[in-house]
């Protein structure tokens, strides 16, 4: 299979980074070290590219309508700007994936403004979330478009304490003070020329933005960022959320290899039960009902660092779950893990084993973030 | 990119060395590169015996899980125990500080290892 390259595959290449397979795509997972890069987030700031995310546009008449149906959040609840973190579920309420929805400016036609959405699949789901979207849409005689921009738009995520600043002052002048946005917020920009989309969010823990530039204008906008930003991989986008207990698509959900509703996933709140989406009736079950595992966070009390399909098991031995994500924690040093255990296990202070090569190292429970 | 490697020391494919002189073994200036911050090693204890070609222990990075290789058989006479807590010493100084084992190599077992200049041709 020919993996899918960013725009600046050979940039980042002829700079040194290391790259990796990920969801199909051929991402720099390593620029200098990971712990490097990993402490220039927390400290100051870091950009990735992060171009193998998805991007889909939802316009028209029913725009509103067919993203509400097919994510577990109210979309309704959305002004021009505005941005939300939603799970992409199926009738039995398990995750296909997650995503951030964003409001756009409306869509003028010839008869007048049309609502427009985007939205974000994780690396390797724009396809197939495209035809769900489209096959609801004609089941639903829905009047919109949905179009799979993926490769119209590279995307970067500038995030650190110095972030907020060193993205607003590379907006062209004229344009819009970037520090005025708040979490969760996002607006046009032009940035070296290029009509950016430029969003107050992130999947480090750190302020900063993720900046969606056309296609083209990749190599200009990442410069720029990366004039004071470190240029930071994979790896360490990976240890950042891990550190943070953010979800992994794909890892620590799956649908056929991990299927998790978003109450396992301890993503709740991402739940609407008021609106009307494929997987509600499902989950407000289960929320009546409760879970029977939930998404926890462990550090190991032994040497070793945990990893994801390691078992983890009781004081007897038992095999009571396992790890979905874990590693080194660069900046606390010290082994961490997530994964789903059995609700009577998941107090904080639980002591439970992770089985490394054979041997069971102990671990507690502890809440995230890890601290 | 250009590595160290260093004259005197015998190289296995795999990427550790050893000094014919010390009984040392180690892994590559290549090697910790291409695995990255190490940020864990489990090494036999001292008194046990390695074979060559075999596994004698673990080294793990941030990204990624390795076997290690003995270039040799023999018994175990040091391990480098500095490594357990500071285990990115294999990155700093991956032919001094950052040294692994201490063997004492049975008779003749260094032949089939690589020279220096036949390593350096391996990850040029």
């Amino acid at each position: 299979m020919t993996l899918r390259k960013p725009p600046l595959r050979e940039a980042h290449a002829a700079r040194g980074a290391k790259f990796t397979e990920f969801g199909g795509w051929d991402m720099p997972v390593e620029f200098d070290s990971i712990r490097a890069e990993h402490t220039a987030v927390r400290e100051a700031a870091g950009v990735f590219d992060v171009s193998h995310m998805g991007e889909i546009v939802v316009a028209g008449p029913d725009a509103g309508t067919l993203v509400d149906r097919l994510t577990t959040n109210d979309v309704a609840a959305l002004d021009v700007g505005d941005a939300q973190y939603a799970a992409i579920t199926r009738e039995d309420g398990v995750m296909l994936d997650d995503t951030v929805v964003y409001r756009l400016p409306d869509e003028v036609r010839e008869d007048g403004a049309v609502p427009a959405y985007l939205f974000v699949p994780n690396a390797g789901h724009d396809a197939e979330s495209h035809e769900r979207w489209v096959a609801h849409r004609d089941e639903r005689a829905l009047d919109c478009e949905v179009r799979n921009v993926t490769e119209d738009w590279a995307m970067f995520a500038v995030q650190g304490p110095d972030a907020p600043g060193l993205v607003a002052d590379a907006v062209d002048a004229g344009g819009p003070d970037l520090l005025d946005l708040s979490r969760f917020s996002a607006t046009y920009a032009p940035i070296a020329g290029a009509e950016c989309w430029v969003a107050r969010t992130g999947y480090t823990g750190e302020d900063g933005f993720e900046v969606l530039c056309p296609w083209d204008a990749a190599e200009d906008v990442w410069g720029l960022f990366a004039e004071d930003a470190a240029p930071c991989g994979l790896g360490a986008r990976d240890t950042l959320r891990m550190e943070r207990g953010f979800l992994l698509s794909g890892q620590d959900f799956h649908p056929e290899d991990e299927p998790r509703t978003p109450y396992e996933a301890d993503i709740g709140f991402v739940v609407d039960l008021d609106t009307d989406f494929v997987g509600r009736d499902a989950l407000a079950e289960q929320a009546e009902t409760g879970v029977e595992e939930t998404f926890v966070g462990l550090e190991l009390l032994d040497r070793g660092v945990p990893r994801h399909g390691y078992d983890v098991t009781d004081e007897n031995g038992h095999v009571v779950g396992v790890v979905t994500s874990g590693t080194m924690s660069p900046s606390l040093d010290k082994p961490i893990a997530l994964g789903y255990l059995p609700v009577d296990l998941t107090d904080p202070g639980t002591e439970v084993n992770v089985v490394v090569r054979g041997r069971e190292k102990r671990a507690k429970v502890v809440t995230v973030p890890f601290e | 990119m250009s590595f160290d490697v260093p004259e005197g020391l015998h190289y296995r494919e795999s990427h550790e060395w050893i000094d014919p002189e010390t009984g040392r073994v180690g892994i590559t200036d290549f090697a910790q590169d291409e695995l990255g911050d190490v940020v864990f090693v489990e090494l036999p204890s001292e008194g046990d015996a390695v074979e060559a070609g075999a596994e004698f222990g673990v080294i793990e990075s941030i990204k990624a899980v390795s076997d290690l290789y003995a270039p040799a058989s023999g018994a175990v006479t040091a391990v480098n125990e500095a490594l357990f807590d500071a285990p990115e010493l294999v990155n700093d100084d991956p032919f001094g500080e950052g040294w692994m084992l201490q063997l004492d190599v049975d008779e003749g077992d260094l032949d089939d290892l690589l020279t220096a200049e036949e390593y350096a041709d391996q990850i040029a």
